[in-house]
């Protein structure tokens, strides 16, 4: 196997494996704090805020995975 | 065609070389500063027009910092800080969506082979742009701690003795503090540029597959994901900052 076609492959498996555990983190994130929202309205504010920092947390893992493809694949 | 992972140089000044971004964020920066100037010349007691909109960014900013501080003193020290990272952050994000991105430019040869080296890239999409506003804010926060708390009470917080409550736990945990620093500054520089240079490659491959129409909900996916991400780094500076003021309580 030439080397053009291993920087893909592992381009490829860096980000399809990088995407799993960040996927799963961001449904169950999003999932308890519409369920918070859903019993206390009043609190949606203050939810709100800290589930778009926990969403920039669990976000950045997925984007260290998409710079280490990138990186294998262009550089 | 060609994507590049560091942003690509336009010319020299004598030795220094001038990349894109370094012009995309002198423009960013020159437009951030000339409209509070114009806005400033002439300041009416009842806004209207270009005074109104930026009153109503400010007054949103400042209520931002307002409900993570709960205290408005410290907001207006911290808010000077955190406006600027933000408004520049999402500038220099929403750069990526002026048409001629990544394609207006000049064809130069190296090693042979053409080269094309294009004219506009957003700011952000440089490693050394997220880098030093990363820097920035790690080393701020830093400065801010010391400040309010003095020094030796500060650096109690990373170097635990380990003879007293929490024993040599403690002690790990104060070293494990020091580390989480530095991935802070990690973690900030790489979230920014990845997300920034990752929408830029999806506009480009969509809008080289079909270039009518189909583009058009990733242009506003771009919208809202450079909204967010300035909005996340100036968050998570702020949060920082407002944990490094406060004494831990024993």
């Amino acid at each position: 196997m030439d080397a053009e076609s291993a920087k893909s492959i592992g381009a490829a498996i860096a980000m399809g494996l990088g995407a799993i555990g960040p996927g799963v983190g961001l449904g169950i994130l999003v999932s308890k704090s519409v369920e918070a929202i859903g019993r206390n309205p009043e609190a949606s504010g203050k939810v709100q805020t800290v589930m778009i920092l926990g969403l920039a947390f669990t976000e950045a893992i997925a984007i260290y995975a998409l710079v280490v493809a990138l990186i294998i694949k262009f550089v | 065609m060609e994507i590049s992972l560091s942003a690509e140089t336009l010319f020299h000044i004598w030795s220094f070389p001038v990349t894109n971004t370094l012009i995309v964020t002198v423009c960013v920066s020159c437009f951030l500063i000339i409209a509070s100037v114009i806005v400033k010349k002439k300041l009416a007691l009842i806004p209207k027009g270009l005074q109104n909109l930026l009153e109503f960014v400010i007054e949103a900013v400042l209520d931002l910092v307002d409900s993570v501080t709960q205290d408005r003193e410290q907001s207006e020290k911290f808010f000077p800080l955190i406006a600027t990272i933000f408004l520049f952050v999402i500038m220099s994000n929403w750069v990526e969506l002026i048409p001629g991105l990544g394609t207006i430019g000049i064809n130069e040869y190296s090693n042979g082979h053409a080269v094309f080296i294009p004219f506009i890239r957003s700011a952000s999409a440089d490693l050394n742009v997220t880098l030093a506003l990363a820097v920035i804010s790690v080393i701020s926060v830093q400065v801010m701690g010391i400040a309010a708390l003095g020094f030796f009470k500060y650096a109690g917080k990373f170097i635990v003795n380990p003879f007293h409550k929490p024993y040599v736990v403690g002690t790990f945990v104060g070293i494990l503090e020091l580390i989480g620093e530095v991935a802070k500054l990690i973690s900030f520089s790489f979230r920014l540029f990845g997300n920034i240079f990752a929408g830029e490659v999806l506009l480009a491959v969509m809008l080289m597959l079909v270039p009518y129409f189909v583009p058009l909900p990733f242009l506003a996916l771009e919208i809202f994901v450079g909204f967010i991400q300035a909005l996340v780094f100036a968050m998570l500076t702020l949060v920082f900052l407002k944990m490094a003021v406060t004494e831990t309580v024993h």
